[in-house]
């Protein structure tokens, strides 16, 4: 396993093209596919890295786009939580088209800076919105794979923002995970369609929910946002006006990019 | 290595005018993505400049409005990310480095072969001095009309378009010249140490 990913200019290995298979497709939402890929000499990834796809069409053309990996370092397969985009070229074929047998071409693991090992050590504060959960949940399941020792040394929070309760991605996951650990807590907050009886939060992510969920500044913990970007500019502002060392956020963006 | 065909992918191809606009592996967009690694700062212009600092530590110094005096261009070009969008004739305003390095001499700061770009919230990145110079590079104070936004970098980002576009540092601070090519904040994170879209030099190693 690769515990150092930053590829110093001494090794310039290329990150080289891989075909992996698809061994597995979950659905995970209506919108919301994760696929499970055989893969032969991955060489090893970091919680919150991900990966290039290239997909290529008969005449040859060819188009890529990066996908965070959802899967922690220790699984066996990796794999990709890919939601499907309002008229995406790649996202459509991805979660529409492909299927299990189908050859997806990627290359990776790419990104050291938005990436957290349990060696790094905690708090661990992660705050996503919508598909922004994956590299978020690829932490969250590192952690869990870690010796009950050790993760009870790193308490961790999740904030999920989502608008609708349908919409949450790993929800069964993430209850289960927050049931069998006292020191996880997984808040959601649902944006626009709350389930009848809800009783959590029901806005976009803002000061006070950040307040009230975060840990003070003062414990200095590891912080990693994710999520559209109206939603990561708010959260990160937020964190910096209650006192967050700007650079103990690290954040990653998507944009509506037709991804 | 032959790619493996895609099966029952077709693909949105880009019409021939943006075909030959676009580099390798990339997709035209019509948004402006925003991209960071951490908060968007804000440091007000009363406080702001901009140093350039030589190899022997010599370093000179503009206030906001000794770079506003400067002379301006306004320059369209398309944009390439690494993250895969590339954006078409997208309109700035900001001051050549030409200009800057020309100021520079005046005040005693000798260039050399490296230049390391800084920012505020810590960011950094590296670009040979060749990249820079002779019109290919700016200091973007203005975007489509208007002053640049925080968001995309203001109040001054590096603007380097026919690079990748993490080298076009936003917020950024500061130039300092290296006898080296020193890597920069994704430079040192396994990105490419020049990042030519048109050769697709994403990361370390790409040809």
């Amino acid at each position: 396993m690769a515990e150092s990913t930053s590829a110093s200019t001494s090794s310039a290995r290329p990150i080289e093209w891989r075909v992996a298979t698809v061994a597995e497709i979950i659905t995970e939402t209506p919108r919301v596919r994760t696929l499970v890929l055989d893969l032969l000499h991955w060489p090893g990834h970091r919680a919150g890295q991900h990966v290039d796809v290239r997909l290529t069409a008969e005449d040859g053309y060819q188009t890529e786009r990066s996908y965070s990996i959802a899967s922690p370092p220790e699984a066996a397969r990796i794999s990709l939580t890919i939601e499907r985009l309002e008229d995406g070229e790649v996202s459509s074929y991805l979660v529409g088209e492909l299927r299990v047998g189908d050859p997806l071409e990627l290359r990776g693991p790419i990104g050291g800076h938005f990436a957290w090992s349990v060696k790094d050590g905690g708090p661990l504060l992660c705050i996503g919105g919508g598909s922004g959960i994956v590299p978020l949940m690829a932490m969250l399941r590192h952690r869990a794979a870690a010796t009950d020792e050790l993760r009870r040394t790193i308490p961790a929070r999740l904030l999920y923002s989502s608008r609708n309760w349908s919409e949450l991605i790993y929800r069964d996951e993430l209850e289960h995970l927050a049931a069998a650990d006292p020191t996880l807590a997984v808040t959601y907050t649902i944006t626009r369609e709350p389930p009848p009886s809800w009783a959590g939060f029901r806005r976009r992510i803002d000061l006070p929910m950040l307040e009230e969920v975060a840990w003070p500044a003062s414990s200095r913990p590891h912080v990693f946002v994710c999520g559209p970007t109206p939603l990561v500019e708010a959260v990160a502002e937020g964190l910096v006006a209650l006192g967050f060392e700007p650079q103990s956020v690290r954040t990653e963006r998507f944009g509506p990019t037709g991804a | 290595m032959t790619s493996p065909i895609s099966h029952g992918f077709h693909g949105r191809r880009p019409d021939a005018g943006a075909a030959v606009k676009l580099p390798p592996g990339q997709y035209e967009t019509h948004d402006f993505p925003v991209l960071s690694a951490g908060p968007t700062p804000h440091t007000p212009l009363a406080n702001w400049d901009f140093t350039l600092g030589g190899v022997d530590g010599a370093s000179a110094r503009w206030s906001w409005a000794e770079l506003e005096a400067l002379p301006h261009e306004t320059i369209t070009r398309d944009i390439h990310c690494v993250t895969k969008w590339s954006k078409f004739d997208t309109v700035w305003n900001g001051i050549s480095i030409d200009t800057i390095i020309e100021a520079g001499k005046v005040k005693g700061i000798t260039s050399a072969p490296f230049i390391v770009a800084s920012c505020d919230g810590g960011y950094t990145t590296n670009l040979p001095l060749a990249d820079v110079t002779g019109g290919k590079a700016w200091l973007a104070v203005g975007y489509d009309g208007k002053p640049l936004p925080a968001e995309h970098g203001g109040p001054v980002r590096l603007l380097v378009p026919h690079l990748y576009f993490w080298k076009s540092a936003k917020w950024i601070r500061g130039i300092r010249f290296h006898d080296r090519d020193e890597p920069g904040f994704w430079e040192e994170l396994g990105y490419h140490m020049r990042g030519d879209p048109w050769k697709e030099q994403r990361y370390t190693g790409d040809a």
